[in-house]
């Protein structure tokens, strides 16, 4: 086989979940009154990125054969943290944002720790320390409300030329060399950039391989001499991280921090849902964040579809869940193909 | 090199004292032994006798109780693999330790890959992976591949490629050799080779004599986790070399074969059998007490034969008849069924024979639960019965039969998988490569049951990659090429140069 049949055939779960959200995307857009404009792309992707984050958090324990049922937690958590610090001079803000980032890694790292000295499984491990989490939220937030800083909160939820003229970048963003980027979704960017900066290099290390070849086979992996908690640590606290820029983001979005149990139970299924559909393996050992984050734009797509089309919202978890099945049943069309059936247990 | 005792070649890895408990048993009992710079040990004996916790213990993998390890004279220790890899002592499982879901090239750099800025240099790992599988012959291989998706043998290859990669100075094979084909064997007897000239220590475990014979300078017999003997390959008999390693007088290799049968009653019958190109159009009959054994290069078709008859594969065309009845085998509950009658002792014990958490008594009865059942419900008393008879018919060494079944041994975890099927009455019995990986004696009490099947009335369909065994156990061997039969050799016609030749379809050339 060529080098581009086997690329394409090992990444073809993660190409299909590219493709479906493209389909839906632009049929919603087609749909919608002022579909294809700059205003409705950074109304999306507010909506999208904190789920995105979440996703990404999930996918890491999930490659490794694991399950974090904290990540929506976790984002609570920071939340609320992020809720009572994200105020005062830049410098503030600036520690605000460095403390929360941080909580959100030491709860993955506690996870982490739990998991491999403790010898706890994941699921049972971080289900234990996913209530904890919400117990401190509730703690630090009894009730929504909080205190953001309105500059930061509409900078960072909307395009780059708010950023520019909020903090006088670029000549307040009419320069012109900044105008054919002017128009790019702030979360869009912050996407991009944590998967380059974060992502890809971690995907590349060799604590990233580790991860996936504790997901393949943790005896071989084990006897191949990797550091396999060290790996298994570094999984859930990036997990942690992530769902702790999801957090961040969640705050700047709503202004405020809330300890809203049913919303962390929802995003943690949500990013289930969203790995899965990204092609990502519950087995371990194959997958990418990446697919995580298309897994997420599809599920956010069809509650943008819903919107519009004003079906009736109680409808939604209903369609979601089909929607979630035959994503899922796409990858089970190779039962049909498979001719040995002995492959299907593999 | 000279083995001679008059120049005592320099020790390169030496244990002194080394034993090792397992609970109460005593798996190494106060061994010592050495391993000479750049020469081929073979290391001999029964599983069970030992070989793995030693080479267990020179990679790093457990540590002795008592003893010392000596690397060049200093002694040292091994506290993971890691730390026995950091100090040049690579060993090649027989578990493959390959990463399924991972590329090739990221396999056989997992250790150690090239970084650049402190990241994963992927072009220099493919590089590095392209010229580690040039070196071993394998080019076909994909470096970008995922390892789940290479037959067994390129698998362990690329366990070879990866170990090669770690530029070892003390190489520990355990029993690599026993999944791949003859041609494979040779490229890495010429690695191997090439890798002792240039000082490296190569140590070996197989159970194929042949091999020892051709790559061994030295062998060491072990048995009941004591070092027999050491002795340069050549000074001692086949004989007394499996009589050392049993410890007991054994007659034949294999059991007598009866003659020839005249036109014996056709219990199988394949026309036009093909399947998804790597099945061509096969025509087999085997008789009632024949044992037919598949023949030729790995991967020309000879297991999935065997998994087509078991309902494994799904489009196949051509008939299947069973004792003079045209059946339909979708799935291998309908293979075990009545009228059908067949079973497979299946390729890879760990994952498709047993299932190792559950107990030796669960693995047993677990194809022949409907038969122990009364209604709904399993009969306790045909249960136990059944296990006894079970483990009594293959002697399976058992504690006790609640144990899980991952306790035992791997030639008694393969008696397991074979008594499970016999208590299904099969009719047909179908065997791939099961002797791989075993000890000799388990290996012989195979083979005279396989005989004792037969004479019984069963048909056996017979795939081995050693040829010894298709030699001294088959009443006939089916030789295959690229999914066809090329030849059938009968009585006196089976010989390895006939075998060799029609596996490599040299049957003109070579008459």
């Amino acid at each position: 086989m060529s080098d581009l049949r086997v690329r394409l055939s090992q990444n073809a779960a993660l190409l299909t979940a590219i493709a479906i959200f493209i389909l839906f995307y632009v049929f919603y857009n087609m749909n919608h009154p002022r579909g294809f404009s700059v205003a409705v792309l950074i109304q999306n992707s507010n909506e999208v990125f904190t789920l995105a984050m979440v996703a990404m958090a999930q996918t890491v324990p999930v490659l490794m054969g694991g399950l974090d049922l904290s990540v929506g937690a976790i984002m609570t958590l920071v939340n609320t943290i992020a809720s009572h610090l994200l105020n005062g001079s830049p410098a503030q803000m600036a520690f605000g944002m460095g403390v929360s980032l941080a909580a959100g890694a030491a709860c993955g790292f506690v996870n982490g720790c739990i998991v491999v000295y403790g010898r706890i499984q994941p699921i049972i491990a971080t289900l234990a320390t996913g209530a904890i989490f919400l117990g401190l939220a509730l703690f630090l937030r009894p009730s929504p409300g909080g205190n953001v800083d309105d500059d930061l909160s509409w900078a960072a939820t909307n395009d780059l030329y708010e950023i520019a003229a909020t903090y006088g970048y670029a000549q307040d963003g009419e320069a012109t060399w900044f105008q054919p980027i002017a128009w790019i979704p702030v979360p869009l960017v912050l996407l991009v950039l944590v998967v380059v900066f974060i992502w890809l290099p971690f995907s590349r290390s060799v604590t990233g391989r580790t991860v996936y070849a504790v997901g393949s086979g943790e005896g071989a992996a084990y006897m191949s001499g990797l550091p396999i908690d060290r790996a298994k640590i570094a999984a859930f606290t990036l997990g942690g991280f992530f769902a702790g820029i999801g957090g961040l983001y969640l705050t700047l979005q709503t202004s405020s921090g809330n300890a809203d149990i049913p919303q962390a139970g929802a995003y943690t299924l949500n990013s289930i849902a969203a790995v899965v559909i990204g092609g990502t393996s519950l087995l371990g050992g194959v997958g990418t964040a990446i697919g995580s984050v298309f897994g997420a734009l599809i599920l956010r797509t069809i509650s943008f579809n819903f919107r519009i089309f004003e079906i009736d919202p109680l409808m939604q978890p209903l369609f979601e869940g089909v929607v979630l099945l035959a994503a899922v049943s796409l990858g089970a069309f190779r039962v049909l193909r498979v001719k040995n059936t002995l492959e299907l247990f593999r | 090199m000279s083995t001679s005792p008059s120049e005592p070649a320099q020790a390169h890895v030496q244990l002194t004292g080394v034993t090792k408990r397992y609970g109460g048993v005593t798996a190494l009992d106060n061994v010592d032994f050495a391993c000479e710079l750049g020469s081929v040990h073979a290391v001999l004996g029964e599983n069970g006798a030992g070989k793995s916790t030693l080479i267990k213990i020179m990679s790093g993998v457990v540590q002795p109780d008592e003893g010392e390890i000596r690397l060049d004279g200093t002694p040292t220790s091994f506290s993971h693999p890691a730390a026995a890899n950091a100090q040049g002592i690579v060993c090649i499982f027989q578990e493959l330790s390959l990463l399924p879901d991972l590329s090739v090239a990221d396999n056989i750099s997992i250790a150690e890959p090239p970084r650049r800025f402190g990241l994963i240099d992927r072009k220099a790992q493919r590089r590095r992976a392209e010229d580690l599988l040039a070196r071993i012959g394998c080019e076909d291989v994909n470096p970008m591949a995922r390892v789940r998706d290479l037959p067994l043998s390129r698998r362990q290859m690329v366990e070879i490629a990866k170990a090669l990669a770690k530029d070892p100075s003390v190489l520990i094979l355990d029993e690599a050799t026993s999944a791949l084909t003859s041609a494979d064997v040779d490229t890495v007897f010429g690695i191997l080779r090439r890798l002792r000239e240039d000082g490296i220590s190569i140590l070996t475990i197989s159970h194929r004599m042949h091999e020892i014979e051709a790559i061994a300078d030295k062998c060491s017999v072990f048995r009941n986790g004591r070092h027999i003997e050491t002795f340069a390959q050549g000074a001692r008999s086949e004989g007394e070399i499996v009589q050392m390693m049993i410890g007991r007088e054994i007659t034949a290799h294999f059991p007598p074969k009866p003659p020839p049968p005249e036109a014996t009653k056709p219990m199988l019958q394949l026309e036009k059998y093909s399947w998804e190109g790597k099945l061509k159009s096969i025509d087999l009959t085997v008789g009632a007490g024949e044992i037919v054994g598949l023949g030729g290069l790995d991967g020309q078709g000879q297991k999935e034969l065997l998994l087509g008859l078991f309902g494994v594969l799904k489009g196949t065309s051509g008939t299947i008849t069973v004792q003079g009845k045209e059946v339909t085998i979708a799935s291998p509950q309908d293979a075990k069924a009545a009228g059908v009658d067949l079973a497979l002792i299946p390729e890879d014990r760990k994952t498709e024979g047993l299932m190792l958490p559950m107990s030796i008594a669960d693995n047993l009865t677990i194809a022949s639960l409907n038969r122990l059942s009364r209604g709904l419900f399993v009969d306790q008393d045909a249960l136990t019965a059944a296990v006894e008879d079970g483990i009594q018919r293959m002697q399976i060494k058992v504690g006790s039969s609640s144990d899980p079944v991952s306790t035992l041994s791997g030639g008694n975890q393969q008696k397991v998988v074979i008594a499970k099927w016999l208590m299904t009455d099969p009719k047909i019995i179908l065997l791939n490569d099961p002797t791989r990986g075993i000890d000799v004696g388990t290996k012989q009490e195979i083979y005279r049951l396989l005989r004792s099947l037969a004479e019984a009335g069963a048909s056996v369909i017979y795939y081995s990659t050693d040829y010894e065994e298709l030699i001294g156990c088959c009443d006939r061997v089916a030789v295959m090429y690229d999914g066809e039969i090329v030849r059938e050799l009968k009585g006196d016609e089976i010989n390895e140069r006939n075998i060799i030749a029609s596996a490599l379809k040299m049957d003109e050339a070579a008459e």
